[in-house]
């Protein structure tokens, strides 16, 4: 019970900060949090947030009553970048906008950004936004849809190739005191177009943070979508980031969801292939240490027949870190000679590291191909014998092997610019 | 270059290896024979220092050092080489990364600087030749998906890399076909100096005809029960190792 009265009391507190935002409501945000409130933050017996103790940490470590508007104090985001990678670059800084910080190297003519408010008032934005989050089934996205500050509308004309990717940096600078953001994106790839968005986070500060990202990518024929996400948070960062995307047909589409630290790391990620002929690949690396909780969430649904999805997350769990990974394939009545497949690797290095792992597979039309399954375990201790009786110590011995078994997962990474710099993460941390 | 003394070695509870004692000089071949379960493949994975056998009494002088205070890894560096009976796969990890980390690491214990990638390449080469591997072998996954008698060659290859002073076959002839033996045995002989030495671990005499040793050595019981020249092996061969358990029998 005293769980249950704890959890109404955050939520009485969200109601209060829903409440300042008087000026900005709207219908969409009223009924988004309408649905947030139906649904209470997840409990104990959340089905979805299981193995995810999110409601526990809100509790302990936020006060909610009212949107805080922190101010930073950096002076420069270069030490945030990627090293050598000519990128758009788009800042939030505690949830907000930050012109000061942002730069757009690519001409108009390939890529139009501007504000998510402002282009839902001109209408611009209109025909896509909040098509795609269900608020009604998670508190997270209806949280977003209700609460959130400052969003970015990014389209990508018909026909056109963005030759310099976008680089999204969330900055949550809570050197002064606790923090909550929701941001937001809109995105909406022309037909035939393509480009590259490569999303990271920055926690500053010693103070705990809680921010949470709704993406809506539209993705329509034959266009061509490549994104990361890099989560290297060292700071208290509580993240949910839902992604919802959806691919019309002819579409490609390739992502890497590499995590490395944070509290604790929600991702909803959900694809629609609501299309023919459709290829995605979707590819997830958690390297975890600490007491980092990183949870994956991901749905594949597919609409229409003869597409091919691929999904391969693969994590090493290192001290109490815990990992959890939940896929679900759906596979729809009329969506016959779909192609899905799955797979979940682990590793536990310790025997307080945790992973819950769960393969769900829903299967409607009979001429398909598709296949999931998961394994965990611990690090091959004969193959340890084998690089050490060659001379090669311990710590490299492991190191090596751990990362013959993460690469697998840069192999949708075409920018070689960025897969270095990826590559570099991932045997920092490897090689700690 | 090699004593063991009264070596006594358990995995668990069960003592496999009841006081060994075997020295082996610069320049010699020595051939450890003896039935299954005998304890030849605990032998040669002690000397390497697998952690799963715990030693219980004994000492292993390697070249004036105590060997089994040593990592695995600083006897790589001292000079003890194991060829593996299972040679291990290793997807994601080429067999020529591999040994360009690994020889760098045994050139830097031993005082002398890294290998560039252009000299690598090269002693590589001239060490693919000695024992016929293909190059397009050794850019794959190690050992991944290999036949049983690549894996062999591989491991001569990481051999000829690696030049240990004391080389421990283990059951390197196992799973072999007599050319793919014959491709083994040839480069283990060319490998053979003045200053080397060899340890064959092996059931049968077969390959003892191509790698011919100096002395042969029977281990029964995790004991060494007879010693002698080459034609012992002979012998055994004709007799069986029955010959052994009996004349043990007849002297308990």
């Amino acid at each position: 019970m005293s769980t249950a009265t704890l959890n109404k009391t955050v939520e009485e507190k969200m109601a209060l900060a829903f409440d300042q935002l008087s000026g900005q409501k709207n219908s969409n945000r009223e009924e988004a949090f309408r649905d947030f409130q139906k649904l209470g933050l997840p409990g104990n017996k959340s089905e979805e947030y299981r193995y995810t103790p999110i409601t526990r940490a809100l509790e302990k470590n936020f006060n909610f009553e009212q949107q805080s508007f922190a101010k930073s104090t950096i002076t420069s985001v270069e030490e945030f970048l990627i090293p050598q990678l000519e990128s758009n670059i788009i800042v939030f800084i505690n949830g907000i906008y930050s012109k000061e910080f942002s730069r757009i190297i690519s001409p108009d003519t390939e890529i139009k950004i501007s504000d998510l408010q402002s282009s839902l008032e001109n209408k611009e934005a209109l025909p896509y936004f909040d098509k795609y989050p269900k608020t009604s089934t998670d508190p997270f996205v209806a949280l977003n849809s209700a609460l959130w500050q400052n969003g970015i509308f990014i389209q990508v004309p018909a026909q056109t190739k963005v030759v310099k990717p976008v680089l999204i940096l969330h900055v949550n600078d809570a050197k002064s005191s606790s923090l909550v953001s929701h941001t937001r994106l809109l995105l909406v790839l022309g037909e035939s177009s393509e480009f590259t968005l490569i999303e990271k986070s920055i926690s500053i500060g010693e103070n705990p943070i809680f921010h949470t990202f709704s993406e809506e990518i539209i993705i329509k024929e034959n266009a061509s979508f490549d994104y990361v996400k890099i989560q290297n948070d060292e700071g208290k960062l509580h993240q949910v980031a839902n992604t919802l995307i959806n691919q019309s047909s002819v579409s490609k589409l390739n992502t890497f969801t590499l995590t490395l630290d944070g509290a604790l790391i929600r991702n909803n990620f959900n694809i629609v292939i609501d299309g023919e002929n459709c290829e995605s690949h979707f590819y997830g690396l958690y390297l975890l240490k600490g007491n980092t909780v990183a949870d994956n969430h991901t749905v594949v649904d597919h609409l229409k027949p003869n597409s091919f999805s691929n999904e391969l997350y693969k994590g090493v769990m290192d001290n109490n870190a815990k990992g959890v990974f939940n896929g679900k394939i759906f596979v729809r009545p009329h969506a016959q000679k779909t192609n899905a497949f799955q797979s979940n690797r682990n590793i536990l290095l310790t025997d307080t590291a945790t992973i819950n792992t769960k393969p769900q597979l829903e299967i409607w039309a009979d001429d398909v191909k598709c296949s999931h399954g998961c394994t965990t375990g611990q690090l091959d201790e004969e193959a340890v014998f084998y690089l050490r009786s060659r001379g090669i110590p311990l710590d490299e011995a492991k190191a090596m092997l751990l990362y013959a078994f993460a690469f697998e997962t840069l192999a949708a990474i075409k920018n070689e610019v960025l897969k270095k710099y990826l590559d570099g993460l991932i045997s920092k941390r490897l090689n700690k | 270059m090699l004593i063991v003394k009264n070596l006594k070695a358990k995995i668990g509870d069960k003592q496999i290896l009841n006081g060994i004692d075997i020295k082996v000089n610069a320049g010699e071949v020595h051939a450890i024979m003896g039935p299954n379960g005998s304890g030849k493949s605990t032998l040669a994975s002690v000397l390497a220092g697998r952690e799963e056998y715990e030693v219980t009494e004994g000492t292993v002088d390697f070249s004036g050092k105590n060997l089994l205070e040593l990592e695995p890894n600083i006897r790589a560096c001292e000079g003890i080489f194991l060829a593996f009976q299972y040679p291990v796969e290793i997807p994601g990890v080429s067999t020529v990364n591999f040994m360009k980390t690994a020889l760098n690491k045994i050139r830097e214990y031993r005082g002398l600087s890294s290998l560039d990638a252009v000299a690598f390449l090269q002693l590589m080469k001239e060490k693919m030749k000695l024992v016929e591997i293909d190059q397009s072998l050794l850019s794959r996954s190690l050992n991944e998906g290999f036949s049983g008698g690549e894996k062999k060659r591989n491991e001569i290859f990481q051999l000829a890399m690696l030049e240990p002073k004391l080389a421990i076959l283990d059951e390197t002839d196992s799973g072999l076909d007599i050319d793919a033996l014959r491709i083994v045995a040839n480069g283990v002989n060319k490998l053979r100096t003045k200053n080397n030495a060899t340890i064959l671990v092996t059931h049968y005499q077969r390959l003892l005809e191509y790698i011919v040793p100096d002395f042969v050595h029977v281990l029964y019981k995790g004991k060494i029960v007879k010693s002698g020249g080459k034609e012992l092996a002979l012998e055994l061969e004709a007799k069986g190792y029955d010959w052994i358990k009996g004349d043990l029998a007849l002297a308990e």
